[in-house]
């Protein structure tokens, strides 16, 4: 059976394209804003465009913060996008101190002044680890990064790829079952939409 | 390092491409969609969408645009054309648009780029800049399409937006646009030298060596282009390879 993803709604930015991303590559994705039914998707995507603190209160407002635990803790599959990404980590200082999910050692920092801030356009990978996520992808291939702060795991263990933009920053970080991207893959045309697909397959395979 | 972007920009008016509809291959080349995931396929960065419907359903059509490429363009796309209220810019992002570009609306009330900006982020307002000569070395502010003067300085403008939250400059030469002698660059270096936010270059791209010259001597992070492409002229790939035998980094 094909597995459902679901897409985690709750109130930060635009989800429809990542849905439609992954409808293109031929996964059936679903948004939702029920967190007891969080639990239910075969794989589940935090996206997310704003800023931190107000993303860790409306999660917290709509009671999601212990779904997502529970969700992680069942073992399956969990993306998160860029901010999607950040809220992963312990805390950020985006405007203050904010405490943020905790799945993954580490702070959300800002940008050196050295570069234009937010970081927009397309940017490098530099690949540090080979992981089934970014089959077919390959160091120097550019996807489209919009952001100002970015995330630095205190584990270098769960730096899967790294982006140069003032300093060499963590673009993409996988720990255990849990996932995240600084760039958006639903706005990288063919390599973003690979690395969906990826995603889709790696839930399909848990799934089966 | 991040790559200059390379943006086709398409004018719609009541749902159909105005120039561009030259192209073969496509099922219907009138389509904005069909011709932005063409786009998409050929390598382009970015798209904008210049919606130029003069009634009072324009409205609808930007928010319907926005929502249908989505459908199948996956790369980042602007929406721009007679924008005028935060309800206008919150529909057509919530449609689908990563970006929408301001120009009139933003010279009567420069408040709406600040609140734009406070509401759904700097990244999302791209304000519109079209300029003009003055003849004596300085610049000014044309609305409504390019019809009107505004009387406020280009470069004025340039730095006041950038401090109400803009996080983007689209700067179009009104003395070069539609000309194809290439873009203005005295005027497109004099932004870039006094703001810190990206500015794409507009207005006059008659072939590849323009785009480059404008890259390599303003510092300009995007350069858009009309006719180069839609007409076939050269395809972006083309363009891409072009500026990368020079020496300037893109996405191949």
């Amino acid at each position: 059976m094909k597995p459902i993803i679901g897409i985690v709604d709750y109130g930060m930015g635009n989800l429809r394209s990542v849905e439609k991303g992954f409808e293109k590559v031929g996964f059936a994705a679903e948004v939702c804003s029920v967190p007891d039914r969080l639990i239910s998707f075969d794989g589940l995507v935090l996206p997310g465009v704003g800023a931190f603190g107000d993303a860790m209160e409306n999660l917290k407002n709509l009671d999601m913060v212990s779904a997502l635990y529970e969700y992680i803790d069942s073992g399956r599959n969990m993306l998160g996008i860029c901010l999607g990404m950040q809220l992963l980590l312990s805390y950020s200082e985006e405007h203050g101190r904010f405490e943020g999910l905790d799945v993954v050692p580490g702070r959300v920092v800002r940008l050196p002044d050295s570069v234009k801030v937010p970081h927009m356009g397309w940017n490098v990978l530099d690949i540090k680890k080979d992981v089934p996520l970014l089959q077919g992808i390959e160091s120097g291939m550019r996807f489209y990064f919009v952001h100002s702060f970015y995330c630095e795991p205190a584990d270098a263990e769960s730096q899967i790829a790294a982006t140069p933009y003032g300093l060499d920053f963590t673009s993409i970080l996988g720990k255990g079952n849990v996932w995240g991207l600084q760039f958006h893959p639903e706005k990288s045309s063919l390599l973003g939409l690979r690395i969906l697909e990826s995603f889709g397959r790696t839930v399909e395979e848990q799934v089966a | 390092m991040l790559a200059k972007r390379i943006i086709p920009c398409l004018d719609v008016e009541g749902g159909r491409v105005v120039k561009g509809i030259h192209f073969v291959n496509l099922r219907d080349a009138g389509d904005p969609v069909e011709l932005a995931a063409f786009y998409d396929r050929e390598g382009a960065d970015e798209l904008v969408f210049l919606d130029i419907t003069a009634s009072h359903e324009a409205r609808d059509t930007k928010v319907e645009l926005a929502a249908r490429t989505g459908e199948k363009v996956f790369i980042p796309y602007t929406i721009g054309g007679g924008i005028g209220s935060l309800d206008d810019i919150r529909n057509i992002l919530k449609a689908g648009a990563d970006k929408v570009s301001i120009n009139t609306a933003a010279a009567r009330d420069p408040s709406l780029i600040t609140r734009a900006a406070e509401r759904f982020g700097s990244q999302c307002v791209v304000v519109a800049i079209d300029g003009k000569s003055r003849g004596d070395g300085t610049w000014e502010v044309y609305t409504h399409g390019g019809r009107n003067p505004a009387g406020i300085d280009v470069l004025e403008w340039a730095s006041r937006v950038e401090s109400l939250g803009a996080g983007e400059i689209m700067l179009t030469s009104m003395d070069r646009d539609g000309t194809k002698l290439g873009y203005d660059i005295p005027l497109t270096k004099a932004v870039c030298d006094i703001v810190s936010i990206p500015v794409i270059a507009s207005g006059g791209a008659g072939n590849l060596d323009h785009l480059a010259e404008a890259i390599e001597l303003t510092g300009c992070d995007a350069v858009l282009a009309a006719s180069i492409f839609h007409y076939k002229e050269h395809a972006i790939a083309e363009a891409k390879e072009f500026l990368d035998s020079r020496g300037i980094e893109v996405r191949l």
